[in-house]
């Protein structure tokens, strides 16, 4: 064997420069990058979308499964009496996996990490039995510090007692629409990135390098060929506008190259009757061409359908 | 090719991987540029088959990524290896079984990778979108196999020292596995954040930087001179295109990110680096060209010959925008626009796909020891992967600007997908003609296998005379 005998020295020098450039690009970056503390978005975040949207074993068909609930509570789910203010809470049913801030605190960053974990008792929580997750403010070294505050543990509050005073309107499924937004491939043309140069007036302010901890995957995009949607919910948050719009986009935007994501609605509409897409796209064709005055009348999705979970996670985005 | 699955390592005749893998290379060429053509229309046009969930450009776009970069330009790649390798040294690739189990087992495992990937069942993450089983079967089946062999190969030959294009296959196909294992490492570690989003970008930047380019520049390294009959130019300059591939190719994966909020030396240090690329990619060209002195008749007269140097001269303005684009004086403007589409496919279907068309055309002819069947299809083909090329990416930048001045000016975002359509009309243009030029490449190859004219043993297939 021939082996790499003339090359001993080239050997050695590539292994060096290889390991050094490794070591450059993926171990300095990591230190730094871990030792930023969450920022309230960031909280937020990872607690309405859970776990992980990407592929994973918890949901490996990304049908938007095992996914936390917001609820914005009004009243006590221990009393049914109303609450003197209302109160977001992330709700985890039993076998719903919790986020990696929960499962590694430390990933959380200095003083969020030590409150959610003393204050807020998050290692207490338990997938099997499932947790209710809020956000809380206190001081940590002079400073006040969003943390975590396992609700089930610090006021006993479970998912069942949480889910039955919930009214559906008070209710989001936005973890499971950040999967179909994955699945659907929003982010093939709208970004979560508005970019630090030039876009605060249009899409809003850029994210601070605290938003992400725990998000994964954070789906930023790269070509924008539609709107920065990170601020949207913000800048649009009508429910109407939002379904006539992923039902048909021209319907609400002429010159969209939107694609059409009616199939979204599955078999129903809100009332259970079947929805007749072959009648509908002939009537739509009909008043594209002029024939028809109105388009035909966007079904009113069912409570329980894909699109109802997306439009959630639109709305979330603040 | 499947009855040798089962054969003896022995029986198994020298060059049947090589073969196996040139005709999948070609067939997933086809099928992922029919893909990206379709893909473009319906961005022309967006009620171009509407409303089914597995023909919504979300479901289909990676789809057609993942299949020329795994597809077409890796088996081409390791087609390349099967019969570059032990040619440059002097003895038999290691093992023809492990190389025709190895395409077997990449053409089952890319299939079910990308049905998977279009059926929406995807990690969420730009270049590493395969679910993380598919990553570790891409791993174990796909480029560790493929190592092992071109390693061996090289380990085991019998000359002395090791040509320029053999350094190259040895250090990629090592770098690939670890791109691949390391980029990949959010999925299997569940890492999180901007841990996570710049690992993607770290992956995307390495395997273009330390699989595509530096093995696509290896190729002309080998075929030029080869054709030719010029050795290369410069060894040293060949030296100095490595080591500046493995120090400043590896280091710049943060200027993909660069108005992300990662922390700011970091991006101040990518785009430094990201500048220094131009000296790998000048030594390359500059190697080439020279090497060609004397034999500039052979960019009009041989095919191969044309293929390798239009791919060289597409380096030149590819490295020019790569160089600068990424930096903070320019990446404002045209980051996130078609600037960067029309940019990367310059990279992949402008230069690198010319060097491995090339070394598919070579290859193929040399293992089967047949002529070219037809001189007119391979100039059609050439013709329509530039015209069609060029086309796609002319409109591309000009839709890039418009996005990049509608950025900066805050223009209501309509504005611009009203002010790009005809450019959008343009783009699918561009990728149906280069479709069209690949399916005559199939029946091309196919007819040369079939009715190509045998070449004498010891000969080179253009040393003969093209037929038709």
């Amino acid at each position: 064997m021939a082996g790499f005998r003339e090359y001993k020295i080239g050997a050695r020098i590539f292994g060096l420069a290889l390991s050094g450039s490794m070591t450059i690009t993926l171990f300095f970056p990591s230190i730094n990058i871990a030792s930023t503390a969450s920022t309230d978005v960031a909280l937020a975040k990872q607690l309405t979308v859970g776990h992980e949207t990407g592929f994973n074993l918890d949901d490996p068909f990304l049908k938007g499964k095992n996914k936390p609930i917001v609820v914005n509570l009004k009243n006590d789910p221990k009393t049914g009496q109303p609450l003197a203010q209302q109160q977001t809470v992330f709700v985890y049913p039993a076998g719903a996996p919790f986020p990696a801030g929960i499962l590694h605190p430390r990933i959380l960053g200095t003083g969020v990490e030590e409150l959610s974990v003393q204050q807020g008792h998050i290692e207490d929580a338990r997938k099997e039995a499932g947790a209710v997750f809020a956000l809380n403010k206190a001081v940590y070294q002079g400073k006040e510090v969003s943390y975590i505050e396992d609700l089930s543990t610090t006021k006993g509050w479970t998912p069942d007692d949480v889910l039955r005073v919930a009214k559906d309107e008070d209710v989001s499924h936005a973890g499971a629409g950040k999967t179909m937004f994955v699945r659907e491939g929003c982010w093939w043309c709208h970004t979560l990135l508005p970019e630090e140069t030039q876009d605060w007036q249009v899409f809003g302010a850029p994210p601070m390098q605290g938003d992400f901890n725990g998000e994964s995957p954070t789906a930023f995009g790269s070509d924008r060929k539609a709107p920065d949607l990170l601020h949207v919910g913000s800048r649009n948050s009508s429910r109407e506008w939002m379904m006539m719009h992923f039902f048909n986009p021209r319907l609400v935007q002429p010159h969209s190259i939107m694609p059409r994501f009616d199939y979204l609605w599955g078999e129903k509409d809100a009332n259970g009757n079947k929805i007749d897409y072959p009648k509908w796209r002939q009537e739509y064709i009909e008043y594209r061409e002029g024939k028809r005055v109105t388009p035909p009348e966007v079904p009113s999705y069912a409570k329980n359908s894909e699109i109802r979970s997306l439009i959630d996670f639109m709305l979330s985005l603040k | 090719m499947f009855k040798y699955l089962m054969a003896k390592n022995e029986d198994i005749p020298s060059g049947a991987s090589a073969v196996f893998f040139g005709f999948s290379a070609i067939i997933w060429f086809v099928i992922g540029t029919g893909l990206g053509s379709f893909n473009a229309a319906k961005l022309a046009f967006p009620d171009f088959v509407t409303g089914e969930i597995y023909f919504s450009f979300g479901h289909m776009r990676q789809v057609h990524v993942m299949a020329v970069i795994f597809g077409w330009i890796s088996m081409a790649f390791a087609m390349a290896m099967m019969y570059i390798t032990p040619a440059l040294g002097n003895n038999k690739l290691w093992s023809e079984k492990l190389g025709i189990w190895n395409c077997m087992l990449w053409n089952i495992g890319l299939l079910v990778g990308l049905t998977v990937l279009w059926a929406g069942i995807t990690s969420g993450r730009e270049y590493s979108d395969f679910p993380w089983p598919v990553d570790l079967y891409l791993a174990s089946f796909v480029f560790i196999p493929l190592g092992v062999n071109v390693w061996m190969t090289i380990l085991n030959r019998r000359t002395q020292g090791i040509y320029t294009t053999n350094w190259f296959f040895a250090a990629a196909t090592f770098m690939v596995i670890i791109v691949f294992l390391v980029g990949n490492s959010p999925e299997f570690f569940h890492l999180t954040g901007l841990t996570e989003a710049y690992l993607t970008w770290w992956f995307a930047h390495n395997v273009l930087g330390l699989w595509i380019t530096p093995v696509a520049a290896a190729i002309a390294y080998y075929t030029i001179p080869k054709v030719t009959g010029n050795p290369l130019y410069s060894h040293r300059i060949g030296h100095l295109h490595f080591w500046s591939v493995v120090v400043f190719y590896s280091t710049p994966a943060a200027h993909h990110l660069m108005s992300a909020p990662l922390p700011e030396w970091l991006k101040s240090f990518a785009s430094v680096e990201g500048v220094l690329i131009l000296v790998p990619a000048i030594a390359f060209v500059s190697n080439i060209m020279l090497t060609m002195k004397g034999k500039w008749h052979m960019f009009v007269e041989n095919i191969e010959v044309r293929f390798t140097i239009t791919g060289c001269l597409m380096a030149i303005p590819l490295n020019m925008q790569g160089g600068f684009q990424q930096t903070r004086a320019i990446n404002w403007y045209i980051h996130g626009t078609g600037w960067i589409v029309a940019h990367a496919h310059l990279a992949l279907l402008g230069f690198s796909t010319f060097l491995e068309a090339a070394a598919v055309y070579l290859g193929l002819q040399t293992m089967m020891n047949r002529k070219l069947y037809s001189l007119k299809l391979a100039n059609m083909h050439f013709w329509l992967l530039l015209v069609g090329f060029t086309t796609y990416w002319v409109s591309m930048t000009i839709a890039g600007l418009i996005q990049g001045a509608g950025k900066i000016y805050e223009v209501p975002y309509i504005d611009v997908v009203i002010a790009e359509h005809p450019y959008m009309i343009a783009r699918w243009l561009g990728g149906t003609l280069v479709f069209t030029g690949n399916t005559m490449w199939l029946y091309n190859m196919w007819m040369t296998a079939r009715k190509g004219t045998v070449i004498p043993a010891g000969r080179m297939p253009h040393e003969l005379q093209y037929e038709r």
